[in-house]
């Protein structure tokens, strides 16, 4: 026992000499979350607003210029050029010098009153956030614009009893009123982060080790394949956890993420969400014979996280096959468990499947490992 | 088991299944090594001594036969094994981002020597390979030959009983390489060590008291250097002739002639009576208008003895 924690301090102890030697790999580790989170932030967003715009009023009366204001003041919509007809439209679209165009017909303040007023938005298809957005927002606006000239027209007619409509809608979102695009991507990259970092650093490692060779002068001593699994993960552990820290605290005190949930609870899951992914770590490295195959791997697996885990787009709606994938990569259920924590503030028992299927995940992977790690070299 | 034996093989096997088929990189190889000898298992590349190494420690996993070291089968108690065994590996590899201190450190607590040994035991080493001025240089950085040297250091901490390096010296000067030679021969004389050096260099296997030589996996000669030097056949006569590969096809060609191997711009020649037929040969050629420069017998060296039973063994496949 005493031999084996001498053993287990002196591989943590190379690991921690080696990471903290190799300076640049050290900054790029710790820079990294910073700067996806601030990539994700500023410049990835996912919100679509200011759409740029092409005005063709060809009715150039009072309702028209209401109409086009009140486009114009949801913040949607950028009137970037007024232009005589449709046909200008399509051209200001087809030179991408807008994203978007509204039509409106000649009479227009005729047909409102008559009530089959229509404007034609026009979007531009090959950007399809713009479209969503852009689409929904144009009706929105028409729709209220409809009632509020609904109500006038009631009014005038003195029909003061029907001063509001029968039916209302309201909306409450839950969580993030403010649909803040921030607030739901930063637990995503944090898994994203860590699902990264752990993989790539401690396959990496392994495999470097073993094409130098050092592995195998390593192998040779008595040192166990528990204990070097031990030695090499712990200063990777500690490593991701202060990546971890970074991106929380970023994110809370940056960009005012409000953290709802139990810090502690947050703290002991994302443990076990690291070891799966270290555990996953060392299984590429014993897939992968090169590090530049590890390489490969993990890049591949970073990009099935970014499409399948629920990081950017819903994990629910996809097709069971591309869910089934998905299913595969921990990220998947450690996102759901970061939001809930962070977002919703909800404790153990609203996420204990997924935090149970982490833990099988950790065991197996961790077991596997195990198992391919050997005291031997073939 | 003799307690005097400290290394030890019978029928050793090895084969690795390729998408080719199965290829048996050793091949039934019967060998034993006494305590406190340097035994040189030598061959040339691809013979299987890196194999063989690497099976007898307990690295690879053993297809058939028996292996021991120092009593411990090599596949059950490999533990025991990495506890009394230095090892060197051929791609030599302590971490390089390490420097010689740390090295020495890590390799001594994954031995489990203790503080109190170590404080007494590294500076020593270090002295004794001369690495004393460099304690804080990365390993990276050492020269090729004193990376060697910290190898072997490394190796020794845990003063094994037994050290195996496989080509120690690869891709190491002369000089260098003397030194660390002369780092192993105090090593046996001071602590009785028993060594296991692979090598394809023919000097080196000089410096063994007993060589195994290995070819396409098997072991085809195994016994101490002098008998192996004396089973060239007949006696060794050495000389530069003046038109090379003529003289070197019509000696080849002349009756009593065993052997002939080529030795730079030199011919070696194998001879049943050396002075009768250094005078044959001497005819022969200035017949032809060939002259020898300084014709004499020497002592078949290893390298001839090597270069004869590899070809005897291709004669008989």
């Amino acid at each position: 026992m005493r031999k084996s924690l001498q053993r287990i301090g002196a591989l943590v102890q190379k690991e921690t000499i080696q990471i903290l030697r190799d300076w640049r790999t050290l900054v790029m580790i710790l820079a990294l979350p910073l700067l996806e989170l601030f990539l994700f932030a500023y410049a990835v967003t996912l919100t679509v607003d200011h759409i740029p715009t092409a005005i063709a009023d060809t009715s150039r009366d009072a309702q028209s210029r209401a109409f086009v204001e009140a486009l114009e003041i949801s913040g949607y919509f950028d009137v970037e050029m007024r232009v005589e007809d449709e046909e200008r439209v399509l051209q200001a679209i087809g030179e991408g010098r807008v994203k978007a165009g509204v039509v409106i017909p000649p009479d227009f303040a005729a047909q409102v009153e008559r009530g089959d007023a229509q404007a034609l938005v026009i979007l531009d298809g090959s950007d399809s956030f713009t479209v969503q957005a852009g689409y929904s927002a144009a009706s929105a606006i028409a729709q209220a614009r409809g009632m509020e000239l609904t109500l006038e027209k009631a009014a005038k007619m003195g029909l003061g009893g029907m001063g509001s409509l029968p039916i209302y809608t309201s909306t409450r979102i839950l969580y993030n009123p403010d649909l803040d695009g921030i607030v739901f991507i930063v637990p995503g990259i944090a898994a994203l982060l860590m699902l990264l970092l752990t993989i790539g650093q401690v396959s990496m490692s392994v495999v470097r080790e073993r094409e130098l060779g050092t592995l195998e002068q390593i192998l040779v001593t008595p040192v166990r394949p528990l204990e070097l699994i031990v030695g090499k993960m712990a200063p990777n552990i500690l490593l991701t956890v202060v990546d971890m820290l970074i991106i929380i605290l970023a994110g809370v005190f940056w960009f005012g993420v409000p953290f709802q949930g139990s810090p502690w609870l947050f703290a002991w899951l994302s443990l076990l969400y690291i070891v799966s992914g270290l555990g996953l770590g060392l299984l590429v490295s014993t897939a992968a014979q090169t590090q530049q195959q590890a390489q490969q791997i993990t890049t591949m697996l970073m990009l099935l996280s970014m499409l399948l885990t629920g990081l950017i787009y819903p994990h629910a709606p996809m097709p069971p096959v591309v869910r089934a994938v998905g299913n595969l990569i921990p990220a998947t259920y450690f996102i759901r468990i970061a939001r809930g924590i962070i977002t919703k503030g909800v404790g153990l028992s609203f996420m204990w499947s997924d935090v149970l299927v982490l833990v099988a995940y950790g065991a197996v992977t961790m077991t596997l490992a195990a198992v391919t790690f050997r005291k031997r070299l073939d | 088991m003799s307690d005097e034996v400290t290394i030890s093989t019978r029928d050793l096997v090895k084969r690795f299944e390729t998408r080719r088929g199965a290829v048996t990189a050793v091949d039934g190889v019967t060998l034993q090594v006494r305590r406190g000898e340097t035994y040189g298992l030598i061959g040339p590349d691809g013979a299987g001594k890196t194999t063989a190494t690497r099976v007898i420690l307990g690295l690879l996993t053993r297809t058939a036969g028996e292996s021991r070291i120092l009593g411990y089968d090599s596949m059950r108690d490999t533990y025991d094994i990495r506890e009394r065994v230095g090892y060197i590996a051929q791609q030599f590899a302590l971490p390089g981002d390490l420097t010689v201190m740390e090295n020495m450190r890590f390799f001594a607590n994954v031995q489990g020597v203790s503080q109190e040994e170590q404080r007494k035991r590294i500076p020593e080493l270090l002295e004794f390979a001369g690495l004393s001025e460099f304690t804080n240089r990365l390993g990276s950085q050492l020269s090729g030959g004193m990376k060697k040297k910290l190898a072997l250091t490394c190796s020794l901490v845990h003063e094994p009983q037994v050290v195996m390096l496989d080509e120690p010296t690869l891709g190491v000067d002369p000089v260098s390489r003397r030194e660390f030679w002369n780092m192993l021969g105090d090593l046996r004389a001071e602590k009785g060590t028993t060594i296991f050096v692979c090598t394809p260099y023919m000097d080196e296997a000089e410096r063994c008291n007993w060589v195994g030589l290995m070819y396409q996996g098997r072991l085809i000669a195994h016994d101490s250097s002098e008998t192996i030097k004396q089973m060239v056949p007949g006696r060794l006569l050495e000389f530069t002739p003046s038109n090379f590969v003529p003289a070197w096809r019509m000696v080849e060609g002349m009756e009593g002639v065993l052997e002939v191997q080529t030795y730079g711009a030199m011919l070696h020649v194998f001879v049943d009576d050396p002075d009768r037929w250094q005078r044959e040969i001497e005819a022969a050629l200035s017949a032809q208008g060939i002259t020898c420069a300084g014709m004499r017998e020497i002592e078949p060296r290893m390298e001839e003895a090597f270069i004869s039973l590899i070809r005897k063994q291709r004669g008989d496949a």
